[in-house]
């Protein structure tokens, strides 16, 4: 009989730790894949359609085609302004209303929350209606023109944009502390226009770009109240090429799609940390 | 006469609820005072009236002979250092530091010299480029002190600076406050709750309690002649015996079947029944001369420089503080001891 002088393999009690972490870490990568998965499939067959323009072959005819019509960049551009002004519309609202309600009335977010969230309540189509109806007629007569209806469209998608901007601002004010930062500022001197120039705004960085990203998706898509206000924006032209085209359409949205992730980065790196406030 | 701050008759109410009430004070230039006292006993409050952060709803506040009752915190010129430090996050330490200085408009050249000076009285110029979360919280509080000090402020105002940090940060950081109050000759308001640091800070500490001044004083009077029965109880380790009085006159009293005496002043008459107190540090387990009681230890606890010692006496228990040292024979619980403390160091109150 021969006796083994090999040990036996020890488990560790780290070893006995480390099995649970690693079966977590497998889940975790798991859900991160499949979520990934159930927004890039889409996109790559919506990518993949766009290339089929040419018979027999993979190319970039329907991007040439969609690029050369000459309403697509008037009504990109179009949409993209009124997207910035409704972001800063609707961050001048916004901004101020919630810190004075954090600093100073907290008892009355609830009522600015219910305020906010109204347009998830009121359909779109009901919004222009009533906003037809006060503006399309004296003394109020801003439906007249092209440009003045233009000014009651961006106001609407600033009013669209209130309950994701209030949200994102709400969160990035309740993770500072507001009062005591408001404070020590005053207490050097500062009055309130330096200390939301200097201190909220630039705190409120990354909070600021999240409702802004938001705006900027709702307004670039925006269909129902810029269809009823006769305005030529991306949205109308966007409906119109699908119900016309077949390829077109899949190559305008992985165009939009990286045109709206280019503007949202430029607006990142602009406000990037580092830059004065 | 009034003083460089001078509060006379502040009053605070929110919706009908007294703060703050009849609060009283003259602090001198260059004076360090504390208000002291437990959480909502108005010191924080009295300290936000002084700063400006809210108004009084009577009285008058001055600062360097100026009615500033009713200024805006911004045009006072006092600086404020708060618990959460209260750095920009934003900012670098050289920028916090200099902020003041920019909203006042002071010119570049005199503004980074200003801010390479504090840097350097916080012993922290290597730290000017970096960002408050890239510093401990020591470090913090040290940027939020130079930063209040940049605007050379008529009056520095601390919220309960330290609460936030460590032990030892704390125990450095308090003396890095006096050393730069002391350097700076500023007159500085302290609010704490923390009868030590006012204590080890201040010139003269001004105990509160539910919105009132229980007693204005140096750190030796308040704690070796409180007035009030609170300053007694709330600054230190203070023992209570009841005791009933024998001879007002000589100081004699009564605990159970032992008579013990007491130097201090005794109001009441004969036979009243009243309070003896004493501090721990005053009651030893030998029997000495004068006032020995018998008693048993019910529990004794090792806090390193000191050994505190429980012992129950007739119609009561008292505490007795013994300073360790490496010979001393520490008392075992159950067992019967003496102990005694001098007439002098006992008072009476009703």
């Amino acid at each position: 009989m021969t006796i083994s002088t090999t040990p036996l393999p020890v488990t560790t009690e780290s070893e006995v730790a480390q099995a649970p972490r690693e079966r977590s870490r497998f889940w975790a990568w798991l859900i991160l894949l499949l979520g990934a998965l159930y927004f890039v499939i889409p996109l790559g067959a919506t990518f993949y359609w766009s290339l089929r323009a040419e018979k027999d072959v993979l190319g970039f005819e329907a991007y040439r085609r969609l690029f050369a019509d000459p309403n697509f960049w008037p009504t990109f551009l179009e949409s993209l302004v009124n997207a910035v002004f409704a972001i800063i519309l609707s961050l001048l609202i916004i901004v101020p209303t919630a810190y004075w309600v954090t600093l100073k009335l907290p008892k009355l977010r609830p009522v600015v929350e219910f305020i906010t969230l109204l347009p998830f309540v009121i359909p779109a189509v009901v919004l222009v209606f009533g906003l037809i109806r006060l503006y399309g007629r004296p003394p109020l007569l801003l439906t007249a023109t092209y440009g003045s209806s233009r000014v009651i469209l961006v106001c609407a998608y600033a009013a669209l944009s209130f309950p994701y901007m209030f949200r994102s601002v709400d969160n990035g004010l309740r993770a500072m502390d507001v009062r005591s930062l408001t404070e020590a500022a005053q207490s050097l001197g500062a009055g309130w226009p330096t200390i939301m120039r200097k201190v909220i705004f630039p705190n409120l960085r990354v909070a600021l770009l999240s409702g802004a990203l938001l705006t900027f998706a709702i307004v670039i898509g925006e269909l129902t109240i810029a269809l009823f206000m006769a305005q030529q924006t991306f949205g109308p032209y966007m409906a119109n090429l699908t119900r016309s085209k077949v390829y077109e359409p899949s190559a305008m949205a992985v165009v939009a799609f990286a045109l709206t992730w280019a503007a949202m980065g430029t607006i990142a790196l602009i406000t990037r940390p580092g830059k004065r406030g | 006469m009034t003083g460089f701050l001078s509060l006379q008759g502040v009053r605070k109410e929110f919706n009908g609820v007294v703060a703050v009430e009849s609060f009283d004070l003259e602090v001198e230039p260059g004076e360090f005072v504390s208000f002291l006292g437990p959480s909502g006993c108005g010191k924080t409050t009295t300290l936000r009236m002084v700063a400006g952060f809210e108004s009084p709803t009577s009285g008058t506040i001055r600062l360097a002979g100026e009615d500033v009752t009713y200024a805006k915190a911004n045009e006072r010129n006092i600086g404020m250092v708060f618990q959460s430090y209260a750095l920009f996050p934003n900012m670098t330490v050289s920028e916090n530091i200099g902020f003041g200085l920019r909203v006042r408009k002071e010119e570049g050249a005199a503004r980074g010299e200003r801010v390479a000076e504090l840097l350097d009285l916080i012993h922290m110029p290597d730290k000017a480029k970096s960002y408050p979360n890239q510093l401990s919280g020591g470090q913090q509080q040290r940027v939020a002190l130079a930063r209040a000090l940049a605007i050379r402020p008529q009056l520095l105002l601390l919220d309960e600076p330290l609460s936030a940090l460590d032990a030892k940060i704390r125990d450095d950081l308090r003396a890095e406050i006096r050393r730069i109050q002391r350097q700076l000759s500023i007159t500085t308001i302290y609010v704490t709750h923390d009868q030590e640091e006012a204590l080890a800070l201040s010139d003269r500490i001004v105990v509160m309690s539910k919105g009132q001044m229980e007693q204005v004083g140096e750190p030796f009077e308040i704690y070796n002649n409180p007035t009030t029965g609170f300053v007694a109880s709330f600054v230190g380790q203070l023992n209570r015996l009841p005791v009933t009085v024998v001879d007002p006159a000589l100081g004699r009293l009564r605990v159970g079947r032992s008579e013990i005496r007491t130097t201090s002043l005794i109001e009441s008459p004969a036979g009243a029944e009243v309070s003896l107190m004493m501090r721990p540090e005053e009651v030893t387990l030998d029997a000495e001369e004068e006032n020995v009681l018998e008693g048993t230890v019910e529990s004794v606890t090792f806090l390193g420089s000191i050994v505190r010692v429980q012992v129950g006496v007739e119609g009561g228990r008292l505490t007795a503080d013994l300073f360790n040292e490496r010979l001393l024979e520490l008392p075992v619980a159950g067992e019967a001891t003496q102990l005694s403390f001098p007439s002098h160091a006992c008072w009476v109150m009703v």
